[in-house]
């Protein structure tokens, strides 16, 4: 018997995960959509609040959305003070996650690298890390020699085409199993008393004198004192059902995995101009994400030219990476707002409340958006970190735009 | 990759057009007329329908010119192109 | 072993190979799964998990555990040795599931080719041929890609004949026959891996692979084909299934139809004497093809009662006992089969087991249609009860699947299904011209059963996934855990997510988990079928867009001249600008300090040619402009420049730059080096999209000028030596006014602007007289060249921002204090509304300010924050703004820098901090504009 490769074998699952429900005609809170934030959502709202008769409604299979589709990317070295405030709080969240829902996450802190190919690049993420420092969050400036020494396999030679200038390095951030944290929230929030009902898609918002009184579904309808958004990308085809119009637009987003490989990558690097972030996962695979297609869509698969367009990206900076194979690709619908950054909060209807705008952001902020949601589900008020994220700003102009300094212009 | 066929050049290729968004939204007559809400609507709200959407591409490895799709979000099917300055058609 | 005769391959030359260090030989015209088992090789690989031995289970692409490492000629991990071509000094070894990289760079080249047709086949097996022959008569443009090195599919690895003619001299014949038509392409060797919208699809040919050290390194190693087909046919045929039963892993077990092709394509017998154990038709003929070859076949074992008498009578005639009604429930051996304990179906769980000997058990479960690409088309799928099985329904794009494909595996079937396929996708592109079928004998059919699972008391040993070491045990697991969707039972297990993306292992955890839920398959369905069908390598899809082909190089008429005298370059957006000139010895503060000195005492001259510039030319340019731009342009007179900035609908800076009025109906706008493209795109979508009716044209005519900045006290007399025929004095030539005049002998247009504050001239000439202006104004002897790092301190020291860099696209212009660039007449322009919503209208917003440290010496990082005490307080700490640009003045003699700083304009003295790693740096926040405020030296 040979011995197993590294990291080729994932912790067992529990033999008690949870069980599918029936709809029952009534519901305290009822979310829709059983992704990572609505789970979490869930499992939050009975732990933090005791609320308990809760239903969190699919309209697929659990997790099946973006949860399932994402590149598990966690970090919080936001630039802005209101993305960094739920981000962190985010982070902290998922360093006792594990032991909070009691199962195995595969959380892996090994730091996210963030590169920089210009000297603007260099001003702005100068700019992130003493921002996130300011704002307690972990963070460092590194030059291309450091960079080496945390991600050998970086090309770093000034002779490519954009040479990598440096980098910024968060340690705390890095990757989780995703199938394993919505898992993990639904099995908790089972053990709480919500309940889950898969394959129950909602075709309609109930609204009665301004509030929300339930929804309907393609299982029947179901009364609800109040309902939370948790759609992703199909937030605007629901809202729209209660007259809610959102400044969300819904792209494709690809990504991809490779074989199995022996271990070569030991951090996240990303990079905004050459546009590739990539992570080797616990089982060997090269994780990396794609460009999003630029029209509106919910197809959940892009165009192969943006694949494409990201292998050529990934052997810029990574050369050995040239004869790894691309296994599989897949796209995810993102829901995309005018500043890159969530919607959290109220809606103009009363009881209906608004989680949404994540674009390709969400799985990192899971619990503290979980956290923060529940909160506001619970106390009818924003929480005090998902305040900023309002729908409001929009009239107002107090945008938190994370599209970063971008322009490379003098 | 779809083929989107420009009005003006025929079949073509989608790396070859630049994205515009949803079709027929004017800019405001008068924006000094408008309360902020109204102004925030012109700026950030355009509509996301899963559907059939009246949508806006340019040209721009091609001819240059903007043209309007009406194209299924769903499916991703164009159901037809127009100039700018045309009615939108029916969708078939 | 390897038969004496038979086979498709070369015997009369010997390939040496090595695998986990054993040298080997084989044949060309083998695979290195053909070659191994030729050599008696059983373990070809550990399992992943359970490290158990694994042995060769298929002989194509779903191969599930004969995924081995290439080592030489240039390390690959993970291909299926199914896959492999055979050559000559191949070097390979068995993986226990993870691959390896290369460390170093690949040689390889890699290409791409696009192509049209009216017709793509997929697969040249019977039916695919049969399409392409069916569809080339009619003259249409087709394309017929196939994986393997020679066209014939599953004719080449049975003895059966079409039109008389052994099945694999026929396809080489029809492919032979295709080829000499004009408008068909026989892609060879080239997988079709990927289907999306618009009947767009892609494919990898491998080109040197099969070559091995030999291949020549001109030749792109892979290139992928990008193909717009109107119509597409996929004959991609069938994979057989495996069925679950104890021991189904040990080397030894193997897929029926892959021990014939072993036998008829290979001329290898996989094992001595074998075991097949099937529930279909199919199996029958694998037997009996194993037998005529020279296997000792010792029994069929077919849990149905009672299969076609022919097949029986066949046989007997050959000696091979028939076990109908019976089932396999264990291969039992050390390491590879010895022994198969067999069943009668009726007293499976009571015992009842008899044992048979033999080192080979060949199972087939029935066959799965390829409806990879049919699904990723958008195709609907249907469960066939009958053929127990996943089969194409409803098509959203023009495809049709053919032959095995559809679930039609008789050949004969396959021949008239292709040639019906390939006819009806050529009539949409040409007139319909009638072929005739192909002819092959109807082979005796028996319904087939849908049998995947031996029942048992433990299921620990059944394998559904060999590659991911899934047992149904596991698979129980996960419904007894409450999942009840396949999706979910594939992400608790792992099933179906190694490298074979569960192509044999797929429908089989379907089967195993409704049969735990104790509902019909039909109900589960299936999961999704994603690209790649087959992996494909991350450098055929970069193909040639890397290293200098990665993104376009744009450099200016002067770039040679920059070179060549030492400049160092800065990538803004595609352009190389020079950065700065170091002398020797001197690093870049030296050099920016002495250059910067130059343009500010004497004189200096920069290189500007990659400013964005747009023709705006029509009866309405100065309307047009007067919409886009804050400021009025279209009262700009003619001979006369304006500044302008451009702002987002939402109020934020979008672009700057000056603008010329060159005539009444033609005026030129320069923008930022990097936001040339962008501004054009913005121009023509307003004019285009909201103002149709105005009379405008735009036009890019960025690369037809060279620009100098001639900058300094003394540029006015360098200007005048090379221009004599120009009136260079103030009163002739105003600032912000242009000229035509003979520069250095070139025509010339000669702006009078300044982006430092001091007197200064832009020199405007064709690009092929670029050089010959700047070697000019350089050869005379007085001018200093400078680069983006000295125009940076120079336009800073005057607070002059640079988009981009001092703002962020949160920033309107009064926030740069520059009200004045903002028109109080226009009724409107674009982002006018913007600036009276609330939060544009607050006085604390970030304002742009100079900070002077009160160190003269210290330099502020770029990116510092800024804070309002002289000690942190704990985080989060409240952040007043940051450093947008910082640099040492030789102008000051100082270091000084600009910032964003929240209600900035009115902190003008104040005391603020800077935190620089563990430091607080005391500044004093001062006006943006710190060198000449009056503005004295412009006129020089």
């Amino acid at each position: 018997m040979s011995p197993r490769p590294p990291g080729a074998d994932l912790p067992d699952h529990p033999d008690r995960l949870w069980s599918a429900a029936e709809p029952k005609s009534s519901y305290d809170v009822v979310i829709v959509g059983g992704g990572g934030h609505g789970l979490a959502t869930a499992y939050y709202l009975a732990r933090n609040h005791g609320i308990t008769n809760v239903a969190v409604l699919e309209r697929g299979w659990l997790a099946g959305g973006n949860m399932a589709r994402n590149t598990t990317i966690i970090r919080s070295n936001y630039l802005w003070d209101e993305s960094a405030g739920i981000y962190e709080h985010a982070l902290k969240l998922w360093e006792g996650l594990e032991e909070e829902l009691d199962y195995p996450l595969l959380f892996s802190q090994r730091g996210v690298l963030n590169l920089a190919h210009s000297l603007q690049d260099v001003r702005d993420s100068v700019r992130r890390v003493e921002a996130n420092r300011l704002n307690g969050v972990d963070a460092e400036w590194l030059d291309p020699r450091q960079v080496k020494e945390v991600c050998p396999i970086v090309e770093i030679s000034p002779d490519v085409r954009y040479p990598v200038m440096g980098a910024t390095f968060q340690p705390r951030a890095g990757i989780a199993k995703h199938d394993y944290v919505a898992w993990g929230f639904a099995r908790a929030a089972a053990a709480l008393g919500v309940e889950f009902i898969e394959n129950c898609e909602v075709t309609g918002l109930r609204v009665s004198d301004g509030r929300v009184t339930g929804v309907d579904t393609t299982r029947g309808s179901i009364a609800a004192g109040r309902v939370a958004l948790c759609a992703a990308g199909h937030t605007s085809v629901v809202a729209a059902t209660a007259g809610i119009d959102l400044p969300l637009q819904s792209h494709p987003l690809q990504a991809l995995v490779s074989e199995l490989l022996e271990p070569v990558h030991p951090t996240v690097v990303m990079s905004n101009a050459v546009h590739v972030y990539v992570s080797q996962a616990h089982k060997g695979e090269l994780v990396m994400g794609a460009g999003i297609d630029a029209a509106n869509s919910y197809r959940q698969r892009g165009a192969f030219h943006i694949i494409e367009r990201q292998m050529a990206a990934a052997l810029e900076l990574f050369p050995i990476f040239a004869r790894a194979h691309v296994l599989r690709t897949w796209g995810g619908v993102v829901d995309v707002t005018p500043d890159a950054s969530p919607i959290v909060g109220l809606s103009p209807v009363d009881g209906l409340y608004l989680n949404c705008g994540w674009g390709t952001g969400g799985f990192k902020a899971t619990p503290g958006v979980g956290w923060c949601f529940a909160h506001t589900v619970a106390h009818d008020e924003p929480h005090p970190l998902a305040a900023p994220f309002s729908l409001d700003r929009f009239v107002t102009g107090a945008l938190v735009d994370e599209h970063g300094a971008a322009a490379v212009a003098h | 990759m779809l083929l989107i066929p420009c009005p003006w050049c025929g079949p073509r290729e989608e790396a070859e057009f630049h994205y515009g968004g949803q079709a027929h939204v004017a800019y405001p007559e008068d924006p000094a007329a408008l309360s902020d809400e109204e102004w925030a609507r012109y700026l950030f709200f355009r509509d996301n329908p899963k559907g059939v959407f009246a949508e806006r591409w340019s040209h721009s490895a091609g001819c240059r010119r903007w043209f309007n799709a009406l194209r299924d979000t769903a499916t991703n099917r164009i159901h037809g192109v127009y100039r700018v300055g045309e009615p939108r058609p029916v969708a078939s | 072993m390897r038969r004496d005769d038979g086979g498709r391959i070369d015997r009369s030359r010997v390939l040496r190979f090595r695998f986990d260090g054993q040298e080997y030989t084989g044949h060309p015209g083998d695979t290195l799964a053909s070659a191994l088992l030729a050599n008696s090789v059983r373990r070809v690989a550990t399992s992943v998990r359970l490290g158990r031995p694994r042995g060769v289970f298929a002989a194509g692409g779903e191969e599930p555990n004969a995924v081995v490492q290439i080592e030489e000629p240039f390390p690959e991990p993970m291909l299926p040795a199914t896959t492999v071509e055979l050559y000559d000094g191949l070097v390979a070894s068995s993986l226990a599931g993870q691959g390896r990289l290369a460390a170093g760079p690949d040689p390889a080249r890699y290409d791409a080719v696009h192509a049209h047709c009216d017709v793509l086949v997929v697969g040249a097996g019977p039916a695919g041929l049969a399409a392409a022959r069916a569809a080339a008569a009619t003259g249409a443009r087709v394309i017929l890609a196939d994986d393997q090195p020679e066209p014939g599919g599953s004719l080449l690895g049975t003895r059966d004949e079409v039109d008389g003619v052994p099945g694999a001299d026929w396809a080489a014949a029809t492919a032979a026959h295709l080829e000499e038509r004009p408008e068909v392409r026989v892609l060879r060797r080239t997988t079709v891996f990927g289907y999306y919208d618009d009947n767009y699809l892609v494919a990898v040919e491998r080109r040197t692979n099969h070559l091995g050290a030999a291949a020549p390194a001109h030749m792109a190693r892979e290139r992928i084909w990008r193909i717009r087909a109107r119509r597409v046919v996929l004959a991609t045929g069938a994979h057989e299934r495996p069925i679950a039963f104890a021991g189904n892993d040990l080397p030894g077990v193997m897929l029926a139809g892959a021990a014939r092709t072993y036998a008829t394509r290979y001329g290898v017998l996989p094992g001595r004497r074998a075991v097949v154990f099937a529930a279909n038709d199919g199996a029958y003929a694998a037997a009996l093809d194993l037998a005529d070859a020279g296997l000792d076949v010792a029994a069929v074992v077919d849990p149905r009662p009672a299969p076609g008498e022919l097949w029986a009578a066949r046989l007997r005639e050959r000696g091979v006992e028939l076990l109908s009604g019976h089932v396999v429930t264990a291969a039992r051996g050390d390491g590879q089969v010895s022994s198969v304990e067999v069943s009668p179906v009726s007293s499976v769980s009571s015992g009842g087991v008899s044992s048979i000997d033999a080192d080979l058990l060949l199972v087939s479960g029935g066959w799965n249609p390829v409806v990879h690409l049919y699904s990723q088309s958008g195709g609907t799928l249907r469960h066939d009860e009958a053929i127990g099985t996943l089969v194409p329904d409803a098509s959203t794009q023009a495809v049709e699947a053919a032959g095995a494909a559809r679930g039609v595996f008789a050949l004969p079937g396959c021949l008239a299904d292709g040639t019906g396929a390939g006819a009806r996708a050529a009539s949409a592109s040409a007139p319909a011209r009638p072929v005739d079928v192909p002819r092959a004998e109807e082979p005796p059919e028996a319904a087939p059963l849908a049998y995947w699972l031996v029942p048992a008391a433990d299921y620990a040993g059944h394998f559904v996934d060999l590659q991911r070491d899934v047992t149904v045990a596991d698979v129980r697991r996960a419904t007894g855990a409450g999942l009840r969707s396949v999706e979910h039972v594939k992400r608790y297990t792992t099933a179906g997510t190694a490298h074979d993306q569960g192509k044999t292992s797929g429908l089989l955890t379907s089967a195993v988990v409704a049969h735990a839920l104790g509902v019909p398959v039909a109900e589960l369905g299936t999961t999704t079928f994603r690209a790649p069908y087959q992996p494909v390598s991350f450098a055929a899809l970069a193909g040639r867009d890397r290293g200098a082909l990665h993104d376009p190089v744009r450099v200016t008429a002067l770039h040679e001249w920059h070179v060549a005298n030492g400049a160092l370059f800065e990538n803004v957006g595609q352009w190389k600008r020079p950065w700065y000139y170091p002398r020797p010895g001197e690093d870049m503060e030296a050099a920016v300090l002495r250059e910067c000195a130059a343009a500010r005492e004497g004189v200096a001259a920069m290189d500007a040619s990659t400013l964005g510039k747009i023709d705006v030319i029509g009866p309405d340019a100065g309307e047009f402009l007067d919409r886009l731009y804050t400021n009025l342009m279209s009262s700009l007179k003619v001979g006369s420049i304006r500044y302008g900035v451009m702002c987002r609908p939402d109020g934020m800076v979008f672009d700057d730059g000056t603008v010329i009025r060159v005539a009444d109906d033609h005026f030129l706008v320069t923008t930022t080096t990097g936001n040339a493209a962008a501004v054009l795109d913005w121009m023509e979508e307003w004019l285009q999209t909201e103002w149709p009716w105005l009379r405008v044209h735009l036009t890019s005519v960025t690369e037809q000028w060279a620009t100098v900045a001639l900058v300094g006290p003394g540029s006015r007399e360098v200007l005048a030596g090379l221009a004599p025929g120009l009136a260079v004095g103030v009163d002739d030539f105003p600032f912000m006014t242009w000229r035509e005049a003979e520069v250095a002998g070139v025509p010339a247009r000669v702006c009078r602007i300044s982006f430092s504050g001091e007197l200064a001239f832009e020199i405007n000439v064709t690009s092929w007289d670029g050089l010959r202006l700047w070697t000019a104004i350089m050869d005379t002897g007085l001018v200093t060249p400078y680069g983006t790092g000295t125009m940076h301190v120079l336009r800073a020291e005057k607070g002059y921002p640079i988009v981009g860099q001092d703002t962020d696209g949160t920033v309107t212009p009064h926030d740069l204090g520059m009200s004045w660039v903002v028109s109080k007449k226009k009724p409107d322009f674009v982002g006018k509304r913007s600036f009276s919503r609330a939060d544009t209208m607050r006085a604390d917003r970030k304002q742009l300010v100079g900070l002077l440290p009160e160190d003269p010496d210290v330099l502020l990082p770029e990116g510092t924050h800024l804070v309002a005490t002289g000690t942190l307080p704990e985080p989060p700490v409240p952040m007043l703004g940051h450093v947008t640009s910082s640099y040492r003045s030789a102008a000051l003699g100082r270091t000084f820098a600009l910032a964003l700083v929240r209600g900035g304009q009115g902190r003008h003295g104040e005391r603020l901090y800077a935190p620089v790693g563990d430091a607080l740096v005391p500044v004093t926040v001062t006006s943006h504009v710190l060198y000449d405020p009056e503005g004295a030296r412009r006129d020089g």
